[in-house]
Formats: C-alpha cells, structure tokens, sequence
C-alpha cells in the first residue's frame, strides 16, 4: 500500500475529507453508545428522575407567578438542563481521549484535524436529539400537554442550538482540566449555576438581586423561549431580557459561541506547543 | 532535504517548555532500514524528540527531515509517512479491536472495503484474530499494545516511532511485542524506539543514541555501548564486612578494571569479559579462602552503569518528562 494513495481517489479536496473525516469520528461516538447502552441509560436517567422527582414531589408545593400550571413550567426547564449538563458529556469524552493519547494518535495521522472537534460535535448534537425526544415521551406520560402547534419544532430547534453553543464550552473545559476525575468533578459547577435560573423556579420568586441574576442567565432565556413556543408561556417576568426571551435565546448561544470556541480553538492549537 | 539513506535526521533541536529546556541541540540520524534506539531516563528528552519528529509538538530550533520531508513545513506529508505509538496504548477502549482498525483505517482515507480487508490483515498479523471482535478494555496490556502497533501500521509507514512500547508490561507480553517489533522490520519499516532499558535497546536496535538533558551524549552500537561501560559485571555480597578487602583482591585477579566495593551493602562488583570464566574462578577462590559468600552471580549493566560512565552522575529518575 503506498502513502501516496492516502488523499484517496483523485478529485477529492480538502473539504470532502473533511466531511468525511467528521463523519468517521462521529460513527465512532455513535458506536460506544451502540456498544454501551448503558451509558446512555445514564446519560437519560438523570433528567428522567428529575423530571419526577421535581414533577411530582415538588410539583404540588411549587407555584408559577400569575398563575399556571407548573408542570407546564417545569418541563421545558427540563429540557433546557438537559441541553445544559450536555457540556459535561462533551468535556468528558475529551478529556478521556485527550489523557489517553487518541487525540494525539488521530493528530499524528492525515486526516483534518478539525474533524477531531467536528466530529464530537455532531455526535453530542445526534445523541441530544435523542435524548430531547425520550424526555418529551417521558413529559407526555406525566400529562405535560403543549398548546402550541409546529412551533414546538422552533423550540426543539432552540434547544439544540443551546446545546450546540455548550459544545465549545465542553470542548474547552475537556482540554483544560487534567483527567477524567476532574471532568466529573465539573458537575458540582454546572448544578448551582443550572439552579440559579428560571428552569425550576421563576425569577420573581427569588430574592431581588438573585432574580435578577437568575434572570440573566442565558439557560433561562432558552426556557422562558421554549415555554412560550410550547404554547404555555407561563411564569414570564417583566424585566427587558424576560420579555425578550425568544430573542435572547437566540443571541446567548451565539456569544457562548464566540467566547468559547475561539477559547476551544486555541486550547487545541497549544497541544502542538 | 533529500533522501540520503537516512530515515531520520535531526540536527540542533531546540525545545523549551518555560525555563526547562527539553531539547537542547539534539542531533540523531537514523538509517533506513533499521531499528534506532534512543535511550535514556525519564525526562532526558525522549518523548519530546518523537513528539517533534511526529509533529505533534513544532520545534523552537534547529531542524528535522522524516522520510526526506521536513516536520516543520510540510507536516501533512510527514504524517502519510509515519506510524506513532507512543507510551499509552492510544486505542479506543470501548470499541473491538477489529472496530478500531477499521476506525482508523478510515480515518487514513482507505475506503470502508480496503479498510475492513486491511484491519483483517493486521488483526492476522499481530495474532488478535482470537480477540477481533471482544472490547478492547477486555484486552490485556501486551494484546492492547499489539493493537496499538498494528494501528501504526496501517499504511505500512516509512518510519515508525515508538516512545516506550514496553513500558509497564509483564516479561511474557514485552517479549511479545519485540517479536513484533521484529516482524516489522523484517518488512522494511526504520524503527526509531525510544526506552529506558538498554536490555531493550540491545534487543532489538542496531545502533543507539544515548540522550541525556536535552542532548544526544553518546551514538555508538549496543556492543560499543556495553563495551565502553566495561560489559558485563561480576557481582559478590559476603556476609561479613572484614571480608571486602579479601574479596576485592580476588575479584580484581578476573577483572577488566578497578572492582568496586559498597561497603554498606556488602557489595564487590567489577567489569569482566570472560563471563563465565571470571564468575566459576571468583566462586571457587572465594570457597578455597573460606570466604562466606552470601550471593555471587554476573549482572548485566544497567541504564544507571551506562549514564555514571558517560556522564559521570547517575540517571534522575525522579525527574519529570517534561511533556508528559
């Protein structure tokens, strides 16, 4: 076999192998879940016990300002923590790969780099769909009944877009911490900072400077969104960015986006220092 | 750089991570064909040369050709060309063995058909057929190492880099995998190994480099090597220390130079060449004296006897690979 064939057969450029280097990164992603179904059932299993215990535990003490059910609340927000733990998923693949030499196998061989990172990302994205379409059964189940007609597709697709920007934080975070017990460790953050936010209780509930906080944080954004778009735009507050929810719920991943990546970006460039 | 009969040329590289310095004009030429040892201690600078020559890692000076190609410009022909292992087994854990080879086989742009063909080929090869389909996390260090390998080989590369293949592995699986290492050869690849053990770099290379902070110290033949040390060693421990002077005097009869005494661990050793010779007349004297003789045996020497006669201090061990 001579190295000469590597570029493959003639006429393919650097974008095809780009593709397609991405798409062999992404049907390995896809195979540890084949091969460890398991996992997967962890990955759910977390959102799926909270959807129940928060549903029906809390459920019936929580009250939504202005009135409202509050399982109408309650879900989207569900979704949106789901989309918002993904990063830690992300880093952990990362990190795994990265301390166990396969980066560096994959950046030693000939194939685009950038599928590296591509790769990972469509496969979060495929497994997040997944995921928003087993937890939507689950909500279903319970009695969660959206109003909305196809607008829910706008809301799934926010969601994903959500998710989307968190890969460049997952990415980032999988490259900077040391090993995969770090990565863990990551979860501790992630769940305050999911707390705070309109996903389990409305902001106005809070006290005032928590609220406002809350308020801010982009996760409530894609929930104050999501909510509306469900047809059940319950729990909304009065302040400029709750009342421009579907707006920012587009423009918060775009500046996680460009924040992060470029952050992702550099982290993997320095791997060749 | 053109080709020259050399598969590796490096001269001067510079690398430095912070105030360390890595590299520090490190030069190595490795001949086509053949199997290079690159020996030293941890954090002499091992890992981060194969890192350059593999351009994982760009250099801060100096310059290297691998294949006749330079690894600063023209890194993606460089890639096409070689085959790295390097101290992890760097497989996917969850996927099979063959899914694995398949993976990569891929990922070197073969097509899914000559990729499934070539993984089967190489699963023969380096005798994992057995364990093609089974998870690689069920493999044992020795098996996941031979995958490893046979990963680097997909493309059958001009030149192979391995950073310590055998590091970490039973006696039964290293010798495994020097026997594929051997195979590979055999084949045509120029092997470039980077250990610690010179029993390794004897094994298996015909010549080494001998790299001590940053810098290549000594380039010679095992044989040069071993002879510049004083080969190997003759080795008494007495019971009792009022018998050292004796013993030295005795070992110092078969010697090939100054016997050496360790007075806390009742210790007499000197270079001898005629091994078995030195070793039966030391024994026999020693018995003829009323010597009491708690062990005597012959001791090849270590990294340790090579680096306290090329550099006078001995190997720090303690010290940190610096991009490990």
């Amino acid at each position: 076999m001579s190295a000469l064939d590597l570029t493959g057969p003639a006429g393919h450029g650097r974008v095809y192998w780009a593709l397609a280097d991405c798409w062999n990164v992404v049907r390995r992603g896809l195979t540890h879940y084949r091969r460890q179904p398991v996992n997967i059932a962890w990955q759910l299993g977390f959102p799926i016990l909270s959807v129940l215990l928060y549903g029906y535990v809390f459920g019936s003490a929580m009250r939504v300002p202005g009135g409202g059910d509050y399982q109408d609340f309650l879900m989207p927000g569900m979704f949106v923590m789901t989309m918002a733990f993904g990063f830690i998923n992300t880093a952990t693949v990362v990190v795994y790969d990265a301390t166990k030499g396969v980066i560096d196998r994959f950046r030693s061989m000939p194939m685009a780099s950038s599928a590296v990172v591509s790769g990972r990302g469509v496969t979060d994205l495929i497994v997040a769909c997944a995921e928003l379409a087993i937890l939507m059964l689950t909500a279903l189940v319970m009695g969660w009944r959206p109003d909305g007609g196809w607008e829910f597709l706008a809301a799934f697709g926010l969601l994903l877009w959500l998710r989307f920007a968190l890969i460049w934080l997952g990415v980032w975070l999988g490259l900077l911490v040391p090993n995969p017990e770090a990565a863990g460790g990551l979860f501790a953050v992630a769940f305050p900072l999911t707390m705070i936010s309109s996903i389990f209780v409305a902001p106005q509930l809070m006290p005032d400077w928590l609220g406002r906080v809350a308020a801010w944080n982009p996760i409530s954004s894609t929930a104050a969104a999501t909510r509306e778009l469900f047809g059940t735009p319950v729990g909304g507050g009065d302040s400029w960015v709750e009342r421009h929810a579907l707006l920012m719920a587009g423009v918060w991943p775009v500046i996680l986006t460009a924040v992060f990546l470029p952050l992702a970006v550099r982290r993997f460039r320095r791997l060749s220092r | 750089m053109k080709d020259d009969g050399y598969a590796v040329r490096a001269e001067g590289l510079e690398k430095r991570y912070g105030e360390k310095r890595a590299l520090d004009g490190f030069d190595l030429t490795v001949r086509a064909g053949t199997v290079h040892g690159l020996l030293g201690p941890n954090g002499a600078g091992k890992t981060t040369a194969v890192r350059i020559l593999s351009t994982l890692v760009r250099l801060d000076g100096g310059r290297a050709a691998v294949a006749g190609l330079d690894v600063a410009r023209e890194p993606r022909e460089v890639r096409a060309r070689i085959g790295l292992t390097g101290q992890y087994a760097a497989v996917d854990e969850v996927l099979t063995g063959r899914q694995n080879l398949e993976m990569f086989g891929r990922l070197f742009h073969l097509g899914g058909r000559r990729a499934r063909a070539r993984a089967g080929e190489l699963l023969e090869q380096f005798d994992l057929t057995d364990a093609a389909d089974k998870g690689v996390g069920d493999y044992s260090g020795g098996m996941r190492r031979r995958l490893d390998l046979a990963a680097s080989m997909i493309l059958t590369p001009a030149v192979l880099f391995l950073d310590e293949p055998t590091t970490g592995l039973d006696p039964r699986s290293r010798g495994e995998v020097w026997d594929s290492v051997r195979a590979l050869v055999a084949g045509g690849t120029t092997v470039l190994l980077t250990t610690q053990y010179l029993e390794e770099a004897d094994r298996l290379a015909s010549r080494v480099t001998v790299i001590d902070r940053g810098r290549s110290i000594a380039d010679d033949s095992p044989d040069g090597l071993k002879s510049r040390v004083g080969g190997d060693r003759v080795e008494v421990v007495v019971a009792e220390r009022a018998d050292i002077p004796r013993v030295v005097k005795v070992v110092a009869r078969v010697a090939d130079g100054e016997p050496e005494a360790d007075e806390t661990e009742l210790r007499v050793h000197a270079p001898v060449t005629d091994r078995v010779t030195a070793l039966t007349d030391v024994a026999r004297t020693l018995q003829d004296e009323g010597v009491r003789v708690e062990d005597i045996g012959l001791r090849r020497p270590s990294l340790d006897d090579v680096f306290l006669r090329l550099t006078g201090h001995r190997t720090e061990t303690t010290e940190k690979e610096a991009a490990a």
